[in-house]
Order: structure tokens, then sequence, then C-alpha cells
């Protein structure tokens, strides 16, 4: 393979170094695909399809899918559109997602791409899920009723903290978030709030302690521009700083 | 003009009325309101029973079995129907107690240190059935449309009401799509 190339997304060229993923050279090109379980730096998942684009014909995960020479990829089509609402929705039944009592509103993610993809209502019946709250640690708060599963914590406390403090325990519809430690509890790891672990959740399952609702309605991250600009600016920032 | 006004209903089934408040915060555009509609059963008007109407404004989810006799008889009645705010969309609030037996709530509430004086749980039957989880509307109906936010902010539902009312496929953009 050669060192560069370009593909076609939407109709339009876009040029990508070998080894780049169809979500990265999107992103550089300035288009945004929508993601959860994804975040520029780490390692991909291809978990959460929000992503989902079609590939010479065949949907694929942008996020995980590399760049090649001459693919068509869609994007933006009302087919595809249609399934990410759908697939935000059930992120939404399936857990307790009370915005309105959550101190991530408003520089939530999930909420972000709800609006994004213009989802009006859940839709679907909702689970109102039994789930655990972890308080046990001093700084820490671990909401497992926020959690999406998207294991961004468990690969930056692996990947980037050293610490694998978190995994997912359980399958299919009990599949949790766990922590590593004898009793099972977040005050028993070595977890910092300054860890890339608790700052990388997208949701609001995991909080850093008395920080609540320190924004006001109108001034919080996703209140002033759609996500769609942010995680563009924001990949761009990453890799002014060398690590994209 | 001429034409016949559209006729509007409204109620807060579980809600804490933050919609309705949210309503008039539309403050001198109600003049404006009140040019194309005129208002059936709401809490403005002290109309206790739904009559026909174009539009029915639904907040707050279902608590109760009241709840699911206003919601049918809204949707019976009303030839849209829409959910206005998260308790209506989702549950909300409220919908915060499902994971709580009911009957830890009630002694929380009304036996437990704070409660209500003779530490007694009411049990009038005047008072409806509660239920066990509280549920959006459109687990119970058929919902036409929604408008999400704790509250949908005045211009949101202003925007959302101009729309419906000229006929057009009611949008909000950026910043006026909340959910909170």
């Amino acid at each position: 393979m050669s060192g560069a190339g370009a593909f076609t997304l939407d109709g339009m060229a876009i040029a990508y170094r070998d080894g780049e993923t169809i979500m990265e050279a999107a992103t550089e090109a300035g288009v945004y695909i929508p993601h959860l379980c994804h975040q520029p730096g780490f390692k991909p998942h291809g978990s959460c399809k929000l992503c989902t684009v079609s590939i010479n014909g065949r949907n694929g995960a942008a996020c995980t899918v590399r760049a090649q020479d001459g693919m068509t990829v869609l994007n933006n089509t009302p087919e595809l559109n249609d399934s990410r609402r759908a697939l935000t929705e059930m992120l939404f039944v399936e857990g307790n997602h009370i915005c309105p009592a959550c101190e991530k509103s408003g520089e939530c993610q999930l909420q972000a791409v709800g609006y994004f993809v213009g989802m009006m209502t859940p839709r679907f019946d909702h689970f109102f899920p039994a789930r655990d709250l972890d308080a046990s640690h001093p700084e820490v708060l671990l909401d497992r009723n926020r959690c999406i599963l998207c294991e961004l914590c468990v690969r930056a406390s692996r990947d980037m903290d050293g610490k694998d403090v978190f995994a997912i325990g359980g399958r299919g519809i009990r599949a949790r978030l766990i922590v590593n430690s004898p009793t099972g509890l977040l005050a028993d790891t070595n977890l910092s709030a300054k860890d890339k672990a608790v700052a990388v959740c997208p949701v609001g399952a995991i909080l850093v302690k008395r920080r609540a609702y320190e924004t006001p309605i109108g001034r919080r991250l996703y209140d002033r521009q759609p996500i769609s600009e942010v995680a563009l600016e924001e990949a761009k920032t990453l890799k002014g700083k060398g690590h994209g | 003009m001429g034409e016949r006004k559209l006729r509007v209903a409204t109620a807060s089934l579980a809600g804490c009325f933050g919609c309705h408040m949210s309503l008039l915060d539309i403050d001198e555009r109600l003049f404006e309101l009140l040019k194309l509609v005129e208002f059936d059963r709401t809490p403005l008007t002290d109309i206790k029973e739904v009559g026909a109407c174009d539009i029915g404004l639904i907040e707050g989810g279902i608590c109760n079995a009241e709840n699911v006799h206003v919601l049918k008889a809204f949707r019976a009645n009303c030839r849209t129907l829409v959910a206005v705010g998260a308790c209506a969309i989702t549950g909300g609030v409220p919908a915060m107690r499902n994971n709580v037996d009911l009957w830890d709530c009630f002694q929380e509430i009304y036996q437990y240190e704070g409660g209500t004086e003779g530490r007694v749980i009411p049990k009038d039957r005047e008072l409806p059935l509660p239920f066990d989880r509280v549920r959006p509307i459109y687990e119970v109906v058929r919902v036409d449309y929604f408008l999400p936010g704790c509250p949908p902010s005045a211009d949101a539902i202003w925007k959302f009401l101009t729309d419906l009312i000229a006929g057009r496929e009611p949008v909000l953009e950026h910043g006026m799509l909340h959910y909170d």
C-alpha cells in the first residue's frame, strides 16, 4: 500500500494517510460522523455502532475500518441517520437517563448526539433497570444508571492511566461496569479524580464530586455549540498537541 | 381571517406545572396566540373535562390511575396530541422512584422524620390509585408530537406551536432542542 490515497465520502473526495480509519480521515477533512465509543487518540472499539457508514454498499463502523483508495463511503443518508436515531433511542431507554437530574447535562455526549440526530422521544418502552450507584470514593462518583458501556474508561484506565480500574462484567442486558478491587468498590482502587478514565466518560456515569452544575444553563459546552462542531474542534486541538 | 380558531386543551399529569409556566413565559405573544386559538380544558380556564379539540398538550408522565383516565380522554378528543416536556416524554424526575418500592416511598414521605402529622399514609378513596412505576405518556397512548425540555423554553414552545398551527412540521433548531 502507498502512503496516502483518497476515497469519496458522500461524493466528496477525502484524502487519507496510510493506516488512517475512515473516521480519522473524515474528521481531518472536517466531516463529523456521529460517535460515542470513539474518541480521538483512543484505540477504536467499534461497539456503539453510531458511526456506521455504507462502505462500497456494505455497512461498517467508520471508527474501525481503514480508509482505502477508491472506496465509496456514504455517511449522511436518511437510512443511516434513521438507524443512528434508533440506536440513540435504544441507549436512552436501556439505562436511566434522567437529563434534568444529571450533573453532566449540557456537557453529555449522549444527550448532544440525541440533539444532533434529532431525537424528539426515546420512542421505545423504557426498561427502568435497577442499577447500582457507587459513592464510596472520596472524589469520584460512579452512577451505573447512566453508563452506556462504551468502555472508554476501561481503555483509558488500562492504556493511559496504567491502573486497570474498570472492566465490563456480564453479557447482553446484564453487562455492567465493574470495578477492579477486592470489594468491588471504587474507594478501594487507586483511581484519582485527575485520571483520564474519569475525564473521558462521555455521559454522567463517572463524575468528579462537588463540581455539579458549575456552568450555568445556556453556557455549557453543548448549549454553545452542537457536538458536530465540538468534536471536530477537539480533534484538531488534540492533533495540535501531537496525539492524533 | 374569519377562520375558526383552533381549540387547544392542556393538562399536567405527573408533572410540576413547569411546562405550563413556560407556556405563560411566551409573555405578550400570548395575545398573538389567542388570536389563533381558544382554550378548552386547561388549568387556565378551569374547565374540568376535555371536549373536542384540535391540539392537546400533555405535561407530565403517568404515575396513577387518574393520569390514565385524563390521558385517554385527551387522546379520544384531540386530533393532535403533543407530549410536552421531559416527564411526558421519558417519565422524567418522577420516574426516579421507579426502582424504589412504592411502600418504601410512602413510608419515607408520610411516616419517617419530617412526615405528615400523625404519620398516617393517606388512603381516602377519593385519591387516585398510585402506580408502582412512572411511565411516559407514549407508552400508554399514541402521541403525535414531542416537545422536549425541562421545561421546553418559551421560545421553543412558541416555535413549536406556531409551526403546528401554521400546518408546518415543527422543527427545533440547535439551542431549542433540550432534554433538560
